[in-house]
Parts: C-alpha cells; sequence; structure tokens
C-alpha cells in the first residue's frame, strides 16, 4: 500500500502558489496596462503635431471646429482646479469635524449608526449625484441668487464636497482610530479635558493619516466625472464668478470621446488628457502613502 | 472636596462647545442628503409601477419603462463579478498569506490604492483603448464588464484580505503542525473561516458596479435599444446611462420618469449597500475568536 501521497499535494501546493502570485501581481499589471494603453494612444499627439506648451497654456480648446481645430487645455485645467477647489473648502472642514465627532465624541450606538449613514452616503452613485445637481440644486440656486443658470462653479462644486465629504470622514477616523488608547489614557489621567485631549495629543499623533484623507479626498474630486459633467453646466469658461459655468478636465473626455473617430487628432487630444489625469492621480495617491508611512516610521 | 476652579470649567465649556460644534458639522453632511434623498423618492415614489419597471421603453423613451436598462445592468455586473472575483480572491490570498515584506509587496499595494484612485473617465479610456480597439470586442458587455471589473478589483482584494488576515494566526499553525501544506492550510481552515467577509466584499462590490456610468458609456453601454442583450457580444442599455442620457437631452421627458429612474438606481445601491454592512455587522456579533 502506498502511504505516500505528499508528492501530488506538494505540486498542487506549488500551482497554487503561482496562481495565486499571478492574481497578486495582476493589481501592477493593470496599472502599467492602463498607463501603456492611454500614453500610447496619446502621447504621439503632444509631441507631434502639438507643442507641449502651447497644449497646456492656450485656453482654446476647439477640436472640433472646421477652419482651425485648436487644442489647449487650460481652461478646462481651470475648472477642474475651481469646482475641486470650492468642494474642498466645504468638504475638508467639515469631514474632519464629523470624523472627529464621530470618533472621539460619539459613543455607542450613536457612533455606530454615524458610521453606516456616513458609509452610504459614500456609496450613492455619481450620476445620480449630477442628477441632483441638474434637477435640484439648479433650480435651488436660481432662486436663492437670482441668478439665470444654476449650473456651474458652485452647484458641481457644493455637490462634489458632499460626495467627497463621506469618504474623507471614513479614512480622517481610520487615522483617528489608530491613535493607541494609551495616549488618550495618559492625557486623560493628566486631568486633560477631552478636547485638550483631541487638540494636544490626538490630532498631532494622527496629523500624517489626516493629510493623507484630505489628499485622497483631493484625488477623489479631481477624478470625478459624471457629477462635474452634469452640475457644471460644461461651457468653456475661464470663470471670473463662482455662478459661472465651467467645464472639467475628466467631464471633457466623457461628453466628446463617442464624437471623437479613432486615431484622429480630437481623439488622441482625449487621451492625452487621460495620461494628465492619471499622472496627477498618481502622483496624489503616492503622495498619501509617503505621508502615511512616514508617520510609522517616526513612531 | 474638590472643586471645581475657574479654568477647570472653561475647559469643559470649550470641550462642549467642541463636541456641539463637530456634532452640528456631522449633522450638516448628513442632513442635506437624506432630504434630498426623500425629495427623490417622493418624486419618483409614484412613477413605480410593474409597467415602469418590466416594461420596455417607447416613444422615444418617455413612455413605458426601463426593463432593458435593468437587465442590462444585471448583465453588466454579472460579467464583470465573473471577471474580478477569481482574480481578485487570488489576489488577496497571495498578499495576506504569501508575500513576504518587501518591494514587491509594496509596489502590489501601491498598485491597489491607485487602480482605486484612478479616476473613472481614465478607465474609460483603457476600456476603449485595451478592450474595444486593441482586443477586438467591440463595444459590448464583454468590453463594459471588464472596464468595471478592473476598476472594482480593489474593492473584492481589499475585503477579501481583510477577512482572511482577521483568522487568528494560530489556526494556521494548527494546521500546519499537523502536516498540512499551505494551500490544504488555505482551503481547509482559512478560507472556510473568512468566507462570510468575502461575500460582504462581494456585495460591496456589485453595489459598486452597478452605479458606474463614466467607464460604460463608450464600451458597450448604448442610449437606447429596441431589444434585450442576447450574449456578452451585444451592446446593453444600462440603468446609470439611462438616468445620464434621460436627464440630460430627451425633449418631452416627464420629471416623474427622471426621478423614478433615479430612485430605482440609487435603492438598487444602497439596498445592496446596506445588505453588506448588515452582513458585516451580523458577523462581528457572532465572531468566536
Amino acid at each position: 500500500m502506498d502511504l505516500d501521497v505528499r508528492g501530488q499535494d506538494w505540486y498542487v501546493d506549488k500551482l497554487v502558489s503561482v496562481l495565486v502570485f499571478v492574481g497578486g501581481i495582476s493589481a501592477v499589471v493593470l496599472i502599467l496596462g492602463i498607463f501603456v494603453f492611454i500614453t500610447k494612444e496619446g502621447v504621439g499627439f503632444v509631441f507631434g503635431p502639438m507643442e507641449v506648451w502651447e497644449f497646456f497654456t492656450s485656453p482654446f480648446w476647439r477640436p472640433t471646429s472646421r477652419t482651425e481645430a485648436t487644442y489647449g487645455i487650460l481652461a478646462l485645467m481651470v475648472g477642474t482646479a475651481s469646482v475641486t477647489g470650492l468642494a474642498m473648502l466645504i468638504a475638508v472642514p467639515f469631514s474632519l469635524g464629523a470624523a472627529v465627532f464621530i470618533g472621539e465624541f460619539a459613543t455607542g450606538r450613536t457612533r455606530e449608526t454615524l458610521k453606516v449613514l456616513v458609509e452610504l452616503l459614500a456609496a450613492i452613485p455619481s450620476v445620480v449625484w449630477g442628477f441632483i445637481g441638474l434637477a435640484i440644486m439648479n433650480p435651488l440656486i436660481i432662486e436663492t441668487f437670482d441668478v439665470p443658470i444654476g449650473l456651474g462653479i458652485l452647484n458641481s462644486g457644493i455637490i462634489l464636497g458632499l460626495m467627497a465629504a463621506p469618504i474623507m470622514t471614513t479614512i480622517a477616523e481610520d487615522a483617528l482610530k489608530a491613535v493607541p488608547d494609551g495616549y488618550r489614557e495618559a492625557a486623560e489621567a493628566m486631568g486633560a479635558t477631552k478636547w485638550q485631549v483631541i487638540s494636544k495629543v490626538v490630532f498631532p499623533a494622527a496629523k500624517n493619516g489626516l493629510m493623507a484623507a484630505v489628499l485622497l479626498g483631493v484625488g477623489r474630486g479631481f477624478g470625478e466625472t459624471m457629477a462635474v459633467l452634469m452640475a457644471s453646466g460644461h461651457s468653456i469658461n475661464l470663470p471670473t464668478s463662482v455662478f459661472d459655468s465651467v467645464r472639467a478636465l475628466t467631464a471633457t473626455i466623457a461628453a466628446e470621446l463617442g464624437e471623437a473617430p479613432v486615431g484622429s487628432d480630437h481623439y488622441r487630444a482625449l487621451f492625452t488628457i487621460g495620461i494628465f489625469l492619471f499622472l496627477i492621480t498618481f502622483v496624489i495617491n503616492l503622495m498619501a502613502d509617503i505621508v502615511i508611512r512616514g508617520g510609522g516610521r517616526k513612531r | 472636596m474638590f472643586e471645581a476652579t475657574n479654568l477647570n470649567r472653561r475647559n469643559h465649556q470649550i470641550q462642549w462647545l467642541f463636541k456641539v460644534l463637530f456634532g452640528m458639522m456631522t449633522l450638516i453632511l448628513i442632513v442635506p442628503v437624506a432630504l434630498i434623498l426623500g425629495v427623490l423618492v417622493a418624486k419618483g415614489g409614484p412613477a413605480i409601477s410593474m409597467e415602469f419597471l418590466f416594461s420596455m421603453p417607447r416613444n422615444g423613451l418617455t413612455e413605458g419603462g426601463i426593463l432593458p436598462a435593468l437587465i442590462g445592468t444585471m448583465w453588466l455586473v454579472g460579467v464583470a463579478l465573473l471577471a474580478s472575483v477569481p482574480v481578485g480572491i487570488a489576489a488577496a490570498i497571495y498578499l495576506s498569506e504569501y508575500a513576504p515584506d518587501n518591494w514587491l509587496t509594496r509596489g502590489i499595494n501601491l498598485a491597489i490604492i491607485n487602480l482605486a484612485g484612478v479616476p473613472s473617465i481614465v478607465h474609460a479610456l483603457f476600456g476603449v483603448g485595451a478592450f474595444v480597439v486593441f482586443a477586438g470586442f467591440g463595444a459590448s458587455i464583454l468590453a463594459a464588464s471588464l472596464t468595471l471589473a478592473v476598476m472594482t478589483l480593489p474593492v473584492v482584494i481589499v475585503a477579501t484580505r481583510e477577512s482572511l488576515q482577521a483568522v487568528p494566526m494560530a489556526f494556521r499553525e494548527a494546521c500546519w503542525n499537523m502536516g498540512a501544506t499551505r494551500w490544504q492550510t488555505i482551503r481547509i481552515v482559512v478560507l472556510p473561516n473568512s468566507v462570510s467577509g468575502i461575500l460582504t466584499g462581494i456585495i460591496l462590490e456589485v453595489s459598486r458596479t452597478a452605479g458606474e456610468t463614466a467607464p460604460i458609456m463608450f464600451t458597450g453601454a448604448a442610449m437606447f435599444l429596441p431589444f434585450l442583450p442576447q450574449g456578452v457580444l451585444d451592446q446593453t442599455m444600462a440603468l446609470s446611462m439611462h438616468l445620464f442620457v434621460i436627464s440630460n437631452s430627451i425633449p418631452g421627458m416627464s420629471e416623474e420618469f427622471k426621478y423614478g429612474t433615479a430612485l430605482v438606481l440609487i435603492s438598487l445601491v444602497l439596498l445592496m449597500n446596506a445588505l453588506s454592512i448588515s452582513f458585516r455587522v451580523y458577523l462581528r456579533g457572532k465572531k468566536k475568536w
């Protein structure tokens, strides 16, 4: 009788370890794949028919002009920056405040309920936010501020702020939770009030995590597509007030990719915007990662 | 006895002030959205009927129902899950059970964060470049689902990794001591103890996938199709895309229809999410270790 089945198990074990390794590096392969594919389509454009400098500094985005098509993304960058900026003005203070309340002040059932609510808010799809911007915020802004059109920086900034806030709240709360309870107990034993503990002990210790939360929120707002497309008014504009309509980088791709023939200048220009978006979010994510790690090393 | 000094009292007032302030901030984040959802329910509720849910759209989308969009979303989510769940679980097993702490693992983690952080429209560009044009799938359910699968892969990986890591090390050690190989240990001890956590992650992914619009706009979702998809190489309508289309450009579209579609989509997404959350809470309560 042959009792030695080790051979077969050993091979199965090896096979599985190879399989899961392939799964493991899939994320790396995919992120490289994304970079390669959008670069392949886009990079020949900025370094070919287009001047890189002109691409980034010209405010004229007229890809479908019959006489002379021009591709400049300055106005689009300003659009994205103004919407994201307003969104962060709203989202950063409120989500940090909410994170402190949920993580430090609230207890028991209140805390659990709030956490679940915040998580559900984060799940609302962006197209629904866009619809809210069009159907609910638009008339509201027209009525409140007596302006002709309610789609613009204000509308999309508020929508984007409300969208990014729950995500930032969750990450910031995690950062607060990562501060060891021993720190809090030590401070409380010295007679510190809860607020003193938070401001003097928890905040400094969680500083890096909170910064990462803000960074990731910025990245999220920056890359948001559907909500901004629907709520920003989508007209090319160097804005002068918060009621002005703007167009964002992401929204431009979403609105025009369908009309641009594969391989045309227009198509390649849209991919070039894609490269730009990819690189910026990559840098933001990398910075967030480094910030978090930097905090870990010091301790 | 102890008596509060003025300084004590002031400190406590400050603490109370901040507690109220931050509490208000939390409410300001939650209450307006709750009100908005209330408006959606109030205005969209009357539109919901059997006909709305289960009949084809007629007359330039302004009459009839949303059946092809609902079915299409199910196709997209189903195929996306088939692609991303096996890969995601394998990746999570590698990261939790095999990966040494080295530069490659750090690279994988960074790639996962980035995959989740790349704008959805960039995923769409990738989908067009890689699946529609390069792989030759054309605009189809397959191309759209694969794009969605790439985009939501981090959700499965992160959720699965967390539930694998929640299995105590001692369980594995006990199994190894019996002479089991690594894979036997994973199959017999680790996976059975974390399967419900993995399920939670998959439900969460369904919710994410169903709501996405940008990645499917150019890879397989159509504005209107008079028939239901028959296979993975067909184009399809989708609920999220449908909401985008009707809220923008259709003349003679009734408000009720728009709100109704938004309500169906958000109910679907939030229900899946709530299911995932309550499942998680239930599991936490049941945990024996």
